[in-house]
Formats: structure tokens, sequence, C-alpha cells
């Protein structure tokens, strides 16, 4: 049985619920079982903001999780906060642009990716989260890079289509 | 077949309704139910239907039930503060007869509770909340795919038991997505002049009529309330055995039986893949309908197989209640629970689990 749990987290505007539906929307595409769970609550601007979702080749039982296969965070105090929820040998994403520390355990795969950094030099300032989201597919393979595109064609349409070539752009950026 | 769309539950409610029938809603925002009023604002006058914000809760229930006597196939949502609030109007809605399809979202309580997922309004929706004699069907779906079947054909029921119909969700199912299949549209009537068609009881104009269509809500004399109460019962004693709803999962003679329904329901569904991998025969029965409660998966329980049957619910033993007299003392019953907001994880109710296991060995 193949079941991937992933967390996504930072704060609020930083795109870190798309990044979870991207992921969702591309497994679903590929014929896979997935939940969206989004955090929801008395939310304030500039505060956390974090989702949930699994992926798996059967039905999903409990939408929710207590560790995670995948544990992406874009600011510190995710980091903080959720970094012991990782599985040990799992993978942990640090958005090294905004995030100056390490990963404080060794028992797990901590990938460091300059998101703002990638954004920036590539000219898509906003982008950040897709450069992010790149470097999750093509190292955990949960869902391919095209697996994505086609998610995004289907989602960025009418007033979003003119979003699909920038977010295709950094979705394509980081390099291992 | 339609493709698998990934949708908001909220939103995924609210296509099940408009597509089930659904022509007019009415509604007052409140978490976690909001995105609700909100989709139905944008949706409704596209597809026909009347969209209706009212000024509170008590307006909703009660334009609500001017609607369902016109005909008109009409869904409210609130969160249980809000359906609070509609219970009186619920109460005149059974005692006249009128069909109104209700989602309640619900949240944590008592009082103004939390937005977290919560089943504390089990006694709210199955054991009235309004006045006087009188019962509403609820269910309780546990995925969003039940949620969207249940709701699609809510409408129907309602209209043949021309009562109102409760479905029971918790803001977890509201927020979260999953991929769904949308049913076909259906719609019973197209125009006006049809719905006497579907409804020949409504109140509809003498136009071309040869008689007066009445909706009673007051019986002035005693002999007659009387009457109207028993005609009523007897209506439910009809639904007790048509619209009971429920699934049993996991090993043949459990020694364990979980009962769970909802959000629940899913969290148990893997205790139970667990314990049966750990070779701990365990059961669940899910009830789908919480009222009309089933009590034949409990009757074809054996008390020699099954060692204990265990209410795992998100409220204080509000299910366990009627777990108890599923039972009848016939099997030693248990709770598992958490109240608040707070979920249980597996880990959680497997310990639990084991612990009251080891206890009655």
């Amino acid at each position: 049985m193949s079941q991937t749990k992933m967390f996504f987290s930072g704060s609020g505007g930083q795109g870190v619920l798309l990044m979870g539906k991207m992921i969702a929307y591309a497994a679903m595409a590929d014929g896979k079982e997935v939940t969206f769970l989004p955090s929801y609550g008395a939310e304030m601007r500039g505060g956390t903001a974090n989702c949930t979702v699994i992926v798996s080749d059967k039905p999903i039982s409990s939408p929710l999780i207590h560790t995670a296969d995948v544990l992406v965070v874009m600011n510190l105090p995710s980091l903080t906060k959720f970094e012991s929820m990782v599985d040990p040998d799992k993978y942990l994403f640090i958005n090294s642009s905004m995030i100056d520390k390490k990963a404080t355990r060794d028992d797990i795969k901590a990938v460091y990716v300059d998101a703002y950094g990638i954004a920036e030099k590539i000219g898509e300032n906003r982008g950040a989260n897709m450069v992010m989201l790149g470097a999750v597919a093509q190292t955990t393979n949960v869902v391919t890079i095209d697996g994505i595109i086609r998610a995004m064609e289907h989602e960025l349409t009418g007033k979003k289509a003119k979003f699909l070539a920038g977010n295709i752009k950094a979705l394509t950026s980081w390099q291992p | 077949m339609s493709e698998k769309v990934l949708m908001k539950g909220n939103e995924a409610f609210c296509e099940a309704a408009i597509r089930g029938g659904c022509r007019f809603y009415v509604g007052y925002p409140i978490t976690p139910q909001s995105e609700i009023p909100e989709y139905m604002s944008h949706e409704m006058p596209k597809r026909g239907g009347t969209f209706v914000q009212s000024e509170s809760e008590l307006g909703s229930i009660n334009i609500s039930y001017g609607i369902a006597c016109a005909g008109g196939n009409v869904f409210v949502s609130s969160a249980s503060p809000g359906i609070a609030l509609m219970q009186e109007g619920m109460s005149f809605a059974c005692s006249a007869e009128v069909p109104i399809v209700i989602l309640n979202v619900s949240r944590s309580g008592p009082g103004i509770g939390g937005i977290q997922p919560a089943q504390a309004d089990y006694f709210q929706v199955t054991r009235g909340g309004g006045n006087g004699d009188y019962k509403i069907p609820v269910f309780a779906p546990s995925t969003m795919q039940e949620a969207i079947d249940i709701i699609y054909n809510s409408f129907e029921i309602a209209d043949q038991l021309r009562n109102p119909v409760i479905i029971l969700a918790d803001g977890m199912m509201g927020q979260m997505m999953e991929p769904v299949v949308l049913p076909e549209e259906k719609q019973p009537y197209k125009t006006e002049a049809e719905i006497t068609k579907y409804k020949p009881w409504a109140l509809t104009g003498t136009k071309n009529k040869d008689h007066r269509n009445r909706i009673v809500s007051y019986w002035a004399k005693p002999e007659e309330l009387e009457h109207h109460i028993i005609h009523l019962f007897e209506k439910y004693a009809k639904a007790e055995k048509e619209l009971v709803r429920y699934e049993t999962i996991g090993a043949e003679d459990p020694e364990i039986v979980f009962v769970a329904f909802g959000t629940m329901a899913r969290i148990v569904a893997e205790v139970i893949e667990i314990l049966n991998n750990e070779g701990i025969k365990a059961g669940m029965i899910r009830p789908i309908s919480l009222w009309p409660f089933p009590k034949a998966p409990f009757e074809a329980l054996s008390p020699e197989k099954t060692k204990v049957v265990i209410s795992t619910e998100l409220s204080m033993g509000q299910l366990l209640a009627d777990v108890e007299n599923s039972v009848q003392g016939r099997i030693p019953t248990r709770l598992i629970n958490r109240v608040g907001g707070i979920v249980p994880t597996t880990n959680e109710i497997l310990e639990r689990a084991k612990k009251i296991l080891g206890e009655l060995k």
C-alpha cells in the first residue's frame, strides 16, 4: 500500500494552501485517492496557515494526520512547531530564503530550497510557493511535474489564465 | 458517469442540493458553513433558483416554512446555535407537514462553542429541541461522496414524508476537499404550474381547482390534535422501517464492536484495520441514519462472541444513550470520546480500546 501524508505550513499569503491544492488536483488526475484539509479557525492576516494532503492508492479513512512523510515549512515558526511531525527517514523541506536555521534532527532528510531567491532570479517574485512545490514533486515523486502542470491548466482559467505561464516557469525552476 | 471533481465540502453540499432539485435556498452566515450562503448567492440565480439571505436563523426557517407550504423545494443550512434558533420552526413544519431540507454543519458547544469538529448536536437533532411530539429523519454522512448522495436524495425523502429532513455534518467535512462524482441534475418541476403534480397538497392557488388546499398547524380541539399526532406517528413508524441506513465493517463475529458516525467513523475505520492486523477481531456499526437509529445490527451481535460495544463519539455519551438502548444490556457498553473540538488520534482510540478489553477479560 502506498500512502503519502503531506503537511504544508507557512504564514498567510505565502501560498501554502495553493501548494496543497495543486498536489491534490494532480494526484486526482493521476487516478489516486486524495484528501485536502486546510487549517481553519479564527485566522488573521500574517497568522499561520497550513494544510494536510494525503495521497493514496486506496480509499483514505481519516483525513487527519499526526505524523508526516513530507513536511514543507515556509517560515520559521512552522519549522519550530512542526519539525517533530516528520517520520524518521522522511522529508522536511525548508524555505531557506526566510529560514536561516537548520533542521535540528539528523534522522530525517532535510532539503533546503531558496524559494524566494529562485523566484526572484527568474522574474516570478510571487512564485516562491511554486518553486517549492517543484522541489517537493521532483524529490518525492508523489506526483509528477507534468501532473501539476495539467492541474494548473485545468484550474488557472478565465481571469486566472494570465498566471499560468509564470507558475509553470516557477514550478520547473528548481534544480536538485 | 460524470468525471471526478475536487470540491470543498460546503460547496459540494450546495451542488448536491441544486442537482437534487433545490429551487430555494434560505440562509444566514455562520462559521463553519458560511461558504454555503456564499456559493448559493451566486449559483441559485444562475440555475433558475432563488437565494434569500434572511435577517436571522428565525427568519431562515420561517421563510422556508412559507416556501415549503407553497410547494417550493427549499434548503436551509446553519451551524449548531443557528440550528437551535430554527427548531421552533421545525416543530411547526412537522406539525403542518411541510418538507424542508436542513443541513447542520455543526460546531462544538454548549453556548457559542467552537468551530472545530464535534458531534455534540446529536441530541439536538435526534431528540427535537422544538416543542411537542415530532420526529425528523437525520442522516450523518461520513465521506464527501456520501454527503452528496444523501443531500441529493433528501428532497425526495422530505417530499414523500411531508416532513423536514436534517443532514448532520461538521466543520471538518465542510472545509476539506475530496474528489467526488456529482450526480446528474434532476428537476422535479420546471414551472410553478407543475408543482401540483408533485405536491398536490401545496398551496398553489385555487385557479382551475374544485377545492381549496389547507395546511393546518393549529388544532383547537384536543380530540382533533390527538388524532393529528397519532397520524404523524403512523407516518414516523413507517419512516422508522424505510429510512434506516447503516453500514457494518470489519471482522465477522467481532470481539470488540465500535459504534461511530460521520468524521469519527473515518478514524475508527483505521483503528479497526490496525486491530484486525494485530489479530484482535474488531468491527464497526456505522449509523448513517441517526433517527431512525439502526437497531438491527445490534440485535445481530452475539454476547458469546462480542465482549464489548464501544460508542466512539465527539460528545459526552449522547450516541452511547442510543447504543445502550439498542444493546439492551446484553453486552457491556463503554465510551471513548473527546469533546470541545478535539478529535482523538487513531493511537489514542487504540490504546483506550485495548485498555477496556483488558479490564473486561
